[in-house]
């Protein structure tokens, strides 16, 4: 906290893209999706890709207290320091939504404690379809979903994956073994969402995380542009 | 205080201790008035000694008791009692008053261990404990409250610690309870039927530079650190016994 | 003074995080003390004379202009576990952001810079509580009832407790709630002259002794 008289203004108070200091601060991507589609895995393979190029962070939002973020503390993809748990009481999705007050005091004690940061991500607890984040909060947010949780996802739309701004099919590996229908659920999405971009990955392919990574490029170059 | 003073019994107690420049402690004042008395006894230990006898059994309602002690600098004391003490249920329908003052200079330490205060079925009384303490003052003080004689209801209790090192209230909590006290003090959230409830404060200069981790001792007790130079340990038990055990294992993780 | 500015601040909705709170209640929900309505009434009623006191009269203070610092230090000495000062200070922070972006004052800017960690929430509370044009008893109000509605809306969570059982528990303790608010704001007007210790200091052990057995919990559903 700053007490001298060059910087009298208040601490940003939400989205503010001002630090107190009047520097940037870093762009946040929030990640969500239901329970078990692969948010964690993707956050981690995220910092793998992303940690040599850029100073980021992460924060997670658990419903059991710290299991995601102890994940990601066990996969050792980013230093422990930069890596944050919010508990949620319960409600997820409260937290990344209706109130955003603890995930606002985690993104900024990060950028206190080990700053300047790039790019925060912000990992909701796995919840249900109608979780998004809001714009107090993150400056994009992707929704995860999986090959595994039925091919009708995007067919029956939802706020998620109607309006997340990079829409993630995931665990496309298991799409024959689970009688997904990719190309299906790809023209399902594409009706969805007219212009917003969606990419359908398996982490354990060679591209990986690649094409979301880049999409994150793009949004950073767009954010510091 | 004066309509209380007309029906109850006054009982006043001294102790000023101060080091006697040969390493040991003097105690220049020694006074007990009414049912209070504080005697001098051979300390086994660095320092002075003291018992407070309690002459006749009370406080009754309507008494008001008052016992300070005063360490200047450098001085040593230990502080127990002879016997727990009993509230008891009054002639008159007033509550009884029982006020603890200690005064601890730079570079003195006090133990003030007396034994419990049992809230018998009927009493009523008020008590509170004020410990003043130098920054570099040294403290351990024991207060243990038990509700009721085994067998019978608890009588009213209210009960107030503070402790202030250098000037700053480190430590303000009342507990009430018994008959007649502000509804849920025996509920889930304040004492779930718990009988015995107890406080041990340490203040060391030392805490400042070195706190002492929070540490959890079993069901119901904890040993936090205070906002301060001081550690508390916090603990309610079935009855006086279990209490005491939890209290002197607390203080042993402290040595 | 305005009546709907007291249901802003009081509505569970508010966005300054107290729903990721239980007030105690999860970890008296495990230890098998809260059970149904009727012990949660009980451990509402105990939490409200005690803490809830308590922090209705920091809130009332603050918001009769008592300097923040001093009732923080208050809220500190009045809060043994440190469990509970660390809650209260991470709330106090949320509240105050909260607070800041929905009634803009340099009063609250002011004491985000002197507490850049974050003050007691009953402290930001009052101060919220004067910025939106309110006044001590509005404050004490808010303060007493979060003290209870927190833990039963948990307690619905926790115990998939029916909610209707719960909002009869608060309609129940609404006379003692309106009594402790009126006892912590005669406290609070004492303040001025008397200084701090003025102040209530009713403690509830239990609270305080399972809060740091909650803390260290590897698995919970409620930051306190």
């Amino acid at each position: 906290m700053h007490l001298d008289h060059t910087h009298p203004g208040p601490a940003a108070v939400s989205a503010d893209a001002r630090r107190p200091d009047g520097s940037r601060r870093a762009l946040r991507i929030g990640l969500g999706g239901p329970v078990g589609s692969g948010k964690t895995a993707t956050v981690a393979a995220l910092c793998r890709a992303l940690r040599d190029e850029l100073s980021l962070a992460v924060v997670t939002n658990d419903i059991y207290t710290r299991e995601d973020a102890e994940f990601l503390l066990r996969e050792a993809v980013l230093p422990p320091e930069r890596i944050t748990a919010v508990e949620t009481g319960a409600c997820p999705h409260t937290a990344i939504r209706d109130d955003i007050s603890a995930n606002l005091e985690a993104v900024e004690d990060l950028e206190d404690a080990v700053g300047p940061l790039d790019l925060i991500l912000v990992e909701s607890g796995g919840d249900n379809l109608t979780a998004t984040f809001s714009k107090g909060l993150v400056d994009a947010q992707v929704f995860v979903i999986d090959v595994a949780g039925g091919d009708d996802i995007p067919r029956k739309g939802g706020p998620g994956v109607t309006t997340a701004d990079l829409l993630v099919v995931n665990k496309t590996d298991l799409a024959p073994y689970v009688g997904s229908d990719l190309a299906r659920m790809a023209a399902d999405a594409k009706a969805q969402r007219a212009e917003l971009p969606v990419v359908l990955q398996s982490l354990r392919d060679e591209r990986g995380v690649a094409d979301v990574a880049a999409w994150v490029r793009g949004r950073l170059a767009a954010w510091t542009a | 205080m004066d309509g209380v003073t007309v029906t109850g019994v006054r009982g006043h107690a001294r102790i000023v201790a101060r080091a006697d420049g040969r390493g040991g402690t003097a105690l220049p004042v020694l006074d007990g008035e009414g049912p209070l008395a504080p005697r001098r006894t051979r300390s086994t230990g660095p320092g002075a000694k003291v018992m407070v006898v309690g002459a006749m059994s009370g406080p009754l309602g309507g008494d008001r008791f008052t016992l300070s002690a005063r360490l200047e600098e450098g001085a040593r004391l230990h502080v127990g009692s002879a016997a727990a003490t009993l509230a008891l249920p009054g002639q008159t329908k007033d509550a009884a008053r029982y006020d603890v003052r200690l005064d601890v200079a730079d570079g003195a330490e006090l133990h003030w261990l007396p034994e419990q205060l049992i809230a018998a079925e009927g009493s009523d009384l008020y008590v509170t404990t004020r410990a003043e303490l130098a920054a570099g003052a040294r403290l351990v003080l024991r207060e243990e409250q038990v509700l009721g004689r085994t067998g019978e209801q608890p009588g009213r209790l209210t009960s107030r610690l503070t402790v202030r090192i250098a000037g700053r209230t480190v430590l303000d909590q009342e507990l009430s309870c018994g008959p007649g006290a502000p509804g849920g003090w025996d509920g889930p959230a304040v004492l779930a039927g718990y009988r015995a409830v107890g406080q041990l404060v340490v203040v060391r200069p030392r805490f400042a530079r070195s706190p002492v981790p929070a540490q959890v001792l079993g069901e119901g007790a904890a040993l936090v650190p205070l906002a301060g130079p001081a550690v508390l340990v916090s603990a309610v038990a079935p009855d006086a016994l279990r209490l005491r055990r939890l209290l002197d294992e607390a203080s042993a993780r402290l040595d | 003074m305005s009546r709907a500015a007291l249901l802003v601040l009081a509505d569970g909705r508010f966005p300054a995080g107290g729903h990721a709170h239980s007030g105690g209640a999860e970890a008296a929900v495990k230890a098998g003390r809260i059970t149904g309505a009727a012990s949660l009434e009980d451990f509402c009623r105990g939490r409200l004379h005690t803490a809830g006191l308590v922090a209705a009269a920091l809130a009332a203070a603050a918001a009769l202009g008592a300097d923040p610092a001093g009732l923080d230090a208050a809220a500190d000495a009045r809060t043994p576990s440190p469990a509970l000062r660390a809650a209260a200070r991470r709330l106090g922070r949320q509240l105050l952001r909260a607070a800041r972006a929905t009634w803009p004052s340099p009063g609250l800017d002011a004491v985000a810079r002197q507490f850049p960690k974050g003050a007691h929430q009953p402290v930001v509370l009052g101060l919220a509580a004067r910025a939106a044009g309110l006044g001590p008893g509005d404050a004490a109000h808010c303060a007493a009832y979060e003290s209870v509605s927190g833990p039963a809306t948990a307690t619905v969570r926790l115990l998939s407790l029916d909610p209707f059982d719960a909002t009869g528990v608060l309609a129940r303790l609404a006379p003692e709630l309106d009594r402790v608010a009126d006892s912590a704001v005669e406290a609070a007007r004492r303040v001025a002259d008397e200084g701090t210790d003025a102040l209530p200091a009713a403690s509830a052990p239990l609270l305080e002794v399972m809060a740091e057995a909650h803390a260290a919990w590897p698995v919970r559903l409620f930051a306190s």
